[in-house]
């Protein structure tokens, strides 16, 4: 299959990207290429210029910035996976990155690329939602930061302008007794998500203080599962109340569920107290090494 | 038109090529190098994986001018001075493939591995191909081949 012909054009620093597309209308940033490209392959896109980015240093790289971890956005994900320091400060994401797709998929694919591109079945987002990431967003004139919970709007859809280019992410580095997991039901044959779930719990003397949840993959977004918040907080760190509290997430699901040929809107919604449960089981077990 | 200067098993290769061509049609079209395979065509199956500097990519889902100025390696330059790569005498030994379409990406995405992980388990070895489609073996002869090119060079 081949693309639509289009013009290549190669950007070597932010302020070049900027430039390019201001004067190419209706141009593609390519990062990794790896949702890009199946799309212009089957033309469901046919941009006029492509303007790849992929070879910008200054969107490396993987560096503390004051409580936050700041992740470039071309760090792929291989690079997320294998990082200690996200393994440790920010352990959903080590643990979605390990997740997504396959070996060659994840040595190509970056962070700054999937959260623009914004697929409900993306594994990053639900936990960026969760551990109440944000996004760095590059326009023209300067940076803005835009907290993952407002950045996904929709099914690939973002808050991002005309213009802006995601620069890196920010994921608030884990604290002690605090841990995070990210759990998902794999599409057997492209791995993506049928149904993920981001859990992060801070454990008090067995007690779960405080807790963060969000789900993705069945839903057009990424969202955070307020009842199960709200039922697990104050309940002991023990499987009765995880259970408990992670069959609440069907008043969190609501009417748009998604289903497709593969798993229906139901067998998605069914599914997601089983994934919402390990993901909490999991944040808790870690909440107590930490 | 793009100008492309890539580095193929150790030759650096130059031409003219559009921006939409992939990697993968470059390899066997203009290099004539066709042990790269063309399998699913849609990122999918993994018949199509090389080395770009050294990490397996699914070359059906790169653009040729992408990999402008990096060091490709394809199955055909696995092999030294006529000696098969320890994965190919893997394949050869432990009955690594049928049809055969699948092993080139099916080796190269072992390399990776091996790279990374030198005395993988099962499982580790199961997880490297995970992006790689065999519709013959059943894999475990696969995962067996693969073993013995990680046995053979923990024996050295
Ligand atoms: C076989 C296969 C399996 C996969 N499995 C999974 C999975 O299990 N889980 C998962 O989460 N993902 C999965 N993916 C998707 C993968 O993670 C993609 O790499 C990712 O979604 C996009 O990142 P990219 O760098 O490849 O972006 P590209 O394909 O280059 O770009 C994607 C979109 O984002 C835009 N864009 C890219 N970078 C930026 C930027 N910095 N700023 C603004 N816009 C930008 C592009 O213009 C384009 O519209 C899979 C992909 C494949 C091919
Ligand atoms: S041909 Fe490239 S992944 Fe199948
Ligand atoms: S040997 Fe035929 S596809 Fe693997």
């Amino acid at each position: 299959m081949y693309a639509a012909e289009f013009n290549y054009l190669r950007a070597s620093s932010l302020a070049e990207a900027h430039r390019l597309l201001a004067a190419n209308p209706g141009a593609k940033l390519l990062a990794g290429g790896h949702s890009l490209i199946p799309l212009l392959k089957l033309r469901l896109a046919a941009p006029p210029a492509v303007i790849d980015i992929g070879r910008i240093a200054e969107l490396r790289g993987i560096a503390r910035r004051g409580d936050d971890l700041r992740i470039g956005a071309l760090t792929t994900h291989a690079e997320i996976a294998a990082s200690a320091e996200v393994r440790k400060s920010a352990a959903a994401l080590a643990e979605a990155a390990a997740g997504v797709g396959d070996p060659a998929v994840r040595n190509r694919g970056t962070i700054g690329g999937n959260v623009a591109h914004a697929d409900p079945a993306s594994d990053l987002p639900t936990v960026l939602v969760a551990l109440e990431g944000a996004v760095v967003a590059a326009g023209p004139k300067g940076e803005r930061t835009i907290p993952a919970a407002e950045f996904f709007t929709g099914v690939m859809t973002t808050a991002l302008r005309d213009h802006e280019i995601v620069a890196a992410v920010l994921v608030p580095m884990a604290t002690r007794g605090v841990g995070s997991a990210y759990t998902k039901f794999a599409h057997p044959a492209s791995r993506y998500a049928v149904v993920g779930a981001a859990a992060l719990v801070a454990v008090n003397k067995g007690t779960c203080a405080e807790v963060r949840v969000a789900v993705g993959g069945l839903v057009p977004h990424a969202r955070r599962a307020s009842a199960v918040e709200r039922a697990l907080s104050g309940q002991p760190a023990e499987a009765a109340s995880f259970a408990a509290a992670a069959a609440r997430v069907r008043d969190d699901l609501g009417s748009d569920v998604l289903g497709d040929i593969f798993a229906s809107a139901e067998y998605r919604a069914a599914m997601a107290p089983v994934y919402v449960k390990r993901a909490l089981a999991a944040a808790a077990a870690r909440a107590g090494l930490a | 038109m793009a100008q492309v200067s890539i580095r193929v098993n150790g030759r650096v290769r130059k031409g003219d090529v559009e921006p939409r061509l992939l990697l993968a049609h470059f390899l066997r079209e203009h290099l004539n190098l066709t042990g790269t395979h063309v399998g699913c065509d849609t990122s999918q199956c993994g018949a199509c994986t090389v080395l770009i500097d050294g990490r397996s990519a699914k070359s059906c889902t790169i653009f040729a001018v992408q990999a402008d100025g990096c060091d490709v390696t394809t199955i055909e330059g696995l092999a030294r001075d006529g000696q098969l790569h320890p994965l190919q005498e893997g394949f050869w030994e432990e009955h690594g493939l049928q049809c055969g379409y699948c092993t080139p990406g099916m080796i190269m995405s072992a390399v990776d591995l091996l790279n990374d992980n030198p005395t993988p388990s099962e499982r580790d070895i199961r997880e490297g191909i995970a992006g790689n489609f065999c519709r013959c073996t059943g894999y475990q002869h696969i995962v067996n081949a693969i073993q013995y090119a990680a046995n053979k060079a923990a024996r050295k």
